[in-house]
């Protein structure tokens, strides 16, 4: 919880800097946890595309853009990115949702 | 400035200032009696003397929401409700105070159902008196013009940034004609001006990008609400300040209370929109009798005028106050409470009593106003009353 006072926030409430999602920790959520599995992942970007967080790491300082993991204080192991993990539709999945045991 | 002298209904008098305001936006959807109102305004729409988008929504909770969104782009927006509609807005009137958008509406008061009733009373209002917007209320279609024209300055002061309500009694205002005075277009233009767009915030101006109504939980809700409360409450300085100069411009005295006859009155009674007109007759009667007997009408009942109030009925020795709507299982109606909080704890305080009249627009006459000064009267010579009382119903 950040503490600025009533006398300087906006008026209205409303937020300017965009994209503040990432200050918020919200992973503590979750019971189940994806697992990536490094030698079936074709580093597609569907989980990134459709992951409704910012909960997958990428490394952009390649010319190909590759998947490197997931970033679990964001991460509310809602399961979409394996869902929509196109290697699994082939039984070789890259992503595997497991109970969170902690 | 040569004022025109006309005949108007309230809500065709209101239609015609809010013409004079030049608004970007206006949804709109039917309530009787607030219908005519937006009727009105829709043929200056038709008839090309006023350029405003109006959108024709599919309820009010719609109608609402639609001018919240169009009021946070940085447009002037209105709409206008009545009774059922207005307690169909509910959730996103709220949100309009608390987003500070300066909207402004007509609520064209009328009972609430259960069972349907189209006549005048203000439980309509009165239900969202705490929902954050400033509450005008107009005694006639002459208050009802010229508080249309003055709720755009107050909303869109860069000091108050918060929704306006016009509250004109349903049928006895809205649909009487009357003679009153207006402003030529352009001197009414000069008056209230264009809408300064760099006030407050856009939701497109794409350069800063902004997020409007976010959640707001444990962490910041209260903060929010105090910088609501502190809003309202800064609010009557630039009030006075724009009653002071529509006074000027228009002859026409505006204030948070009026006072009729009470410099000397021992009873004064305290009440809101059209029943004030027919206690000033009433009183005019009992001042020929001898009686010291004196008004107080409330134009502006959010935010609350304490100090005025306490100054001018101070003096008196009996207080009556008149509630147009109800507050089951309450103490009193909701004039009433805040009457008695607010004169709590001074030197001397007046006797106050309550009378709940006129609900579902059961005619206030000179009878009835008659029986209440005697009544008051009674009281004043060291009679007991009951605290809450009824006005003109069959017990």
């Amino acid at each position: 919880m950040s503490n600025i006072p009533t006398k300087d926030l906006h008026t209205g409430g409303i937020i300017t800097d965009a994209g503040n999602t990432s200050d918020f920790k919200t992973g503590d959520w979750r019971s189940d946890v994806p697992q990536w599995v490094e030698e079936n992942c074709t580093h597609c970007m569907f989980c990134w595309i459709y992951c409704p967080d910012s909960a997958v790491m990428l490394d952009t300082s390649d010319e190909k853009t590759k998947m490197t993991g997931f970033v679990f204080e964001h991460c509310k192991g809602c399961g979409i990115c394996a869902q929509h993990c196109p290697p699994a539709k082939k039984g070789k999945a890259a992503i595997v949702m497991v109970r969170d045991e902690k | 400035m040569k004022q025109l002298f006309v005949g108007l209904t309230g809500n065709e008098a209101v239609a015609t200032a809010f013409k004079q305001a030049r608004p970007h936006v206006a949804p709109a959807f039917p309530i009787t009696p607030q219908t005519e109102m937006m009727h009105k305004f829709a043929d200056f729409v038709a008839d090309g003397e006023v350029e405003t988008e109006m959108i024709l929504v599919e309820s009010e909770h719609s109608a609402m929401s639609a001018a919240v969104g169009a009021s946070a782009t940085g447009a002037r927006v209105f709409t206008a409700t009545s009774s059922a509609g207005f307690a169909l807005m509910w959730e996103v009137v709220y949100i309009a105070a608390n987003l500070r958008l300066p909207i402004c509406m007509p609520v064209v008061n009328r009972a609430l159902s259960g069972n349907i009733n189209i006549h005048n009373d203000h439980s309509d209002a009165m239900g969202g008196r705490d929902a954050g917007w400033i509450h005008l209320w107009c005694e006639n279609t002459q208050e009802a013009y010229d508080s249309a024209l003055m709720c755009w300055r107050i909303a869109e002061h860069a000091g108050v940034r918060l929704p306006v309500m016009i509250n004109y009694d349903g049928f006895i205002i809205s649909h009487t004609s009357e003679s009153l005075n207006i402003l030529p277009d352009e001197d009414a233009w000069k008056f209230i001006g264009p809408k300064d767009v760099g006030a407050g915030y856009s939701l497109l101006d794409v350069e800063n990008p902004i997020t409007v109504g976010p959640l707001d939980l444990t962490d910041y809700y209260f903060e929010h609400k105090t910088s609501q409360i502190e809003a309202i409450n800064n609010s009557p300085e630039h009030i006075a300040a724009i009653f002071k100069e529509f006074s000027a411009l228009s002859g026409r005295t505006y204030d948070f209370i009026e006072e009729y006859r009470t410099d000397d009155a021992e009873i004064i009674i305290v009440a809101l929109g059209s029943t004030a007109g027919t206690a000033k007759v009433v009183i005019d009667m009992y001042r020929e009798k001898g009686v010291k007997i004196g008004l107080v009408k409330i134009r502006v009942f959010r935010p609350f005028p304490v100090d005025v109030l306490r100054k001018a009925l101070g003096k008196a020795k009996v207080v009556g106050v008149m509630d147009k709507s109800v507050t089951f299982g309450g103490f009193g109606g909701p004039v009433f409470n805040e009457i008695r909080s607010a004169m709590y704890g001074t030197a001397n305080p007046p006797k106050i009593h309550d009378w709940i009249y006129g609900l579902g627009g059961r005619d206030t006459d000179i009878a009835q106003i008659e029986s209440l000064i005697d009544q008051l009267q009674a009281i004043a010579g060291g009679s007991e009353a009951e605290d809450i009382n009824m006005l003109g119903v069959r017990l």
